[in-house]
């Protein structure tokens, strides 16, 4: 492994996307590099499928998903 | 001093700090010697606009902020101002706009009129909104009448029209100004100048509630109904023992007034009404006055305009006849003071 | 873990009426997220258009002021020529600049007023329902085009950057596009440029951000915004087209 490739440890970070806030535009899911937004099949109260992250330390916390939505739902947290 | 100079003075002694204008005959003179007085005080500025349109909106802009603004044109281009209007009488901003009539319809003639009596006292823009508008006769007035417009316009935070014609903005009198211009420009209490220190402010009537702007109709009627209460001014000539009295404003009250001298030297007891404030329209003391005057005759520079507030207000109580030269054709006294003398002796008015 | 991304301060809390997917949302984040950085809130106005972000008011958490159809450039004259030490901006879609404020636009332009203009570019009057606009694409269907653009009739539409660039009033134009991540951080960089113009007194400035409009176009959020960045870009090439700082081209 290269010096660059180990520097690459897992950089760990995590979405809170609040469902309420939610439209379901699934602009997240589509642009997150790492595929982990899925749309869930419940409603909020709006009556929108939300999108969810799907916990499995696969997010390195890069904020896409922040930045393309549009109704600022989705917080980024990282080391 | 010509009459467009002297409105332009009164403003920058009043505490003009904006002027947006645009090139229409008969007011040029106007928005020359605010190009060469205002444009050089400090904190003031002169603007030529792209268009009215655009000068109605500045002026909207620069209210907004707090300072005194202005604009002026003449009837076409007070048309094109309308809607500007209505968004400051809706956002109860001050703004002073100077309309120097000239006959209509279509781009008229640029000769004097006043056809734009109903626009001016009904409002031309959209929406349950009124707005004060004076009725100067003489440059003296255009001066008075400027400032006044401006401390009316602060103090019921209303946009003040200011009624002229061609002739009164190119005819000149002496005039005295009553008032030095201020070193420093005022700005309005409250005016919308960034959320330093407080909370942010929104300036605007959009709304998808209809009550919410019910509510603003109803609360700016209020406002229209103390206005009329306390700034309702009109004038009388040889009124006491007339048993004629012609009602008109501005220019036609001056050819008016020439007519009267005539006839009472030849014996003819005949007097002059005349409305200062055109809106609100001072409707009780003609009422007042037709308890002892039955005959009033009515003399317009348009089609007949005016007289309807008149027949409103007397109510059938007194009989109303109309003498009226629209499209920029400018009466003698001989010609108004022969209807009024034919008129007198129709009406057997003779002792 | 550090939380490294939330709402702007000057963005107030309301959630927004825009559609899902809809440019104005991110456009409205960006702007504030700028207003913070550069710590603008408190001497700043803002002036929304008629239109779908007519409500911007009840997101800016900035003094704001209502102006009437087509006339923001001209309100925004007002105050900048009454307050000049007002930081403003407005916040204008297609129709209310390229169309029937063009000539409001053109002249605060052309007198280098130092005024900061938003310019939304999402080919079609929103709010209404989605009308032709000046910017429609040729062959674009839109409710008044209905068998779509068709420039013998309705003409080309009408590229603002490249119309007022020329002029020496302009010190700063940028054509940016809310199409993906990359384009929307080249937004930021670009808003923040020109509230700096204006801060620096340099002359007008102006964003044009091509936005996507999925209820309006009948597309999904994922196909719109794929379509401004495929389709409009043709049309509405992106980048710098005016910046006295750097007169080279491109950044």
């Amino acid at each position: 492994m290269t010096d660059k490739q180990s520097s690459l440890k897992r950089v760990k970070g995590t979405i809170v996307i609040s469902s309420e806030s939610c439209k379901g535009c699934e602009l997240c899911i589509s642009f997150c590099p790492k595929g982990v937004i899925k749309l869930s099949d419940r409603l909020n109260a709006a009556g929108y499928q939300f999108a969810y992250l799907v916990d499995n330390g696969e997010c390195t916390g890069c904020a896409v998903c922040a930045l393309v939505c549009p109704e600022v739902a989705i917080e980024v947290y990282r080391d | 001093m010509d009459g467009n100079s002297a409105i332009a003075e009164a403003a920058i002694r009043a505490g003009l700090r904006c002027y947006f204008g645009y090139p229409i005959t008969p007011q040029n003179e106007l928005t020359e010697y605010m190009a060469l007085h205002l444009g050089r005080r400090k904190g003031c500025t002169f603007l030529q606009a792209e268009s009215e349109v655009a000068a109605i909106n500045m002026v909207y802009g620069a209210s907004l902020v707090g300072a005194r603004a202005m604009t002026s044109s003449s009837s076409p281009g007070i048309s094109l101002k309308q809607e500007g209007i209505s968004y400051l009488a809706a956002c109860e901003l001050p703004a002073v706009i100077v309309n120097m009539q000239r006959g209509g319809p279509g781009l008229g003639s640029i000769s004097a009129a006043q056809s734009d009596y109903f626009q001016a006292t009904r409002g031309g823009g959209h929406g349950d909104y009124r707005t004060i508008v004076l009725g100067p006769c003489s440059v003296q007035e255009l001066a008075d009448m400027t400032m006044r417009a401006f401390d009316l316009a602060d103090k019921y935070k209303i946009p003040v029209m200011i009624l002229g014609d061609g002739v009164l903005g190119q005819m000149k009198e002496p005039v005295d100004f009553k008032r030095e211009a201020p070193d420093v420009t005022p700005t309005r209490e409250g005016a919308l100048m960034g959320a330093r220190g407080r909370a942010s402010r929104v300036v605007k009537t959009f709304t998808s509630n209809p009550s919410e702007l019910e509510e603003i109709n109803w609360s700016l009627f209020r406002r229209y109904q103390l206005i009329k209460k306390n700034e309702t001014t009109w004038d009388t000539f040889m009124t006491d023992d007339a048993r004629l009295v012609v009602v008109t404003y501005g220019i036609a009250a001056r050819i008016a007034k020439g007519a009267i001298k005539n006839l009472r030297a030849e014996g003819l007891k005949v007097g002059l009404y005349r409305p200062v404030t055109l809106w609100p329209f001072p409707d009780e003391p003609l009422r007042e006055l037709s308890k002892n005057v039955k005959q009033f005759l009515v003399f317009e520079m348009n089609m007949g305009q005016m007289i309807e507030d008149v027949q409103l207000a007397l109510a059938g109580q007194g009989e109303v006849s109309f003498y009226g030269r629209p499209g920029g054709v400018i009466p003698t006294p001989d010609e108004v003071g022969r209807v009024m003398s034919r008129l007198y002796y129709q009406k057997g008015l003779r002792s | 873990m550090k939380l490294i991304y939330s709402r702007p301060k000057s963005l107030k809390k309301a959630a927004f009426h825009y559609c899902p997917g809809c440019g104005h949302s991110v456009a409205h984040r960006v702007v504030c997220e700028v207003i913070d950085e550069m710590e603008l809130q408190d001497k700043t106005i803002g002036i929304p258009p008629p239109g779908c972000s007519v409500f911007a008011y009840n997101y800016f958490d900035v003094d704001m002021a209502e102006s009437a159809h087509g006339r923001g450039a001209a309100v925004a004259t007002g105050i900048k020529r009454a307050c000049p030490q007002i930081i403003v901006f407005t916040y204008q879609g297609d129709g209310d600049l390229a169309g029937i404020g063009t000539a409001e636009t053109i002249h605060a332009a052309n007198r280098g007023e130092n005024i900061t203009t938003i310019f939304i570019n999402n080919a079609v009057y929103g709010m209404t329902g989605g009308q032709m606009a000046p910017t429609t694409l040729c062959g674009m269907k839109t409710t008044t085009t209905p068998y779509g653009r068709d420039h013998v009739i309705e003409g080309y539409p009408l590229r603002m950057s490249e119309m007022l660039a020329p002029l020496d009033g302009v010190a700063y134009i940028e054509r940016v596009a809310i199409s993906s991540p990359a384009g929307i951080r080249r937004m930021k960089k670009a808003v923040a440029k020109a509230f700096q113009t204006q801060i620096d007194n340099r002359g007008f400035s102006m964003v044009e951000i091509l936005s996507p409009c999925p209820t309006n176009w009948k597309m999904t959020p994922a196909q719109s915004w794929k379509w401004v960045g495929e389709e409009m870009t043709q049309v509405f090439p992106l980048g710098v087209y005016k910046d006295v700082m750097e007169p080279k081209h491109a950044d």
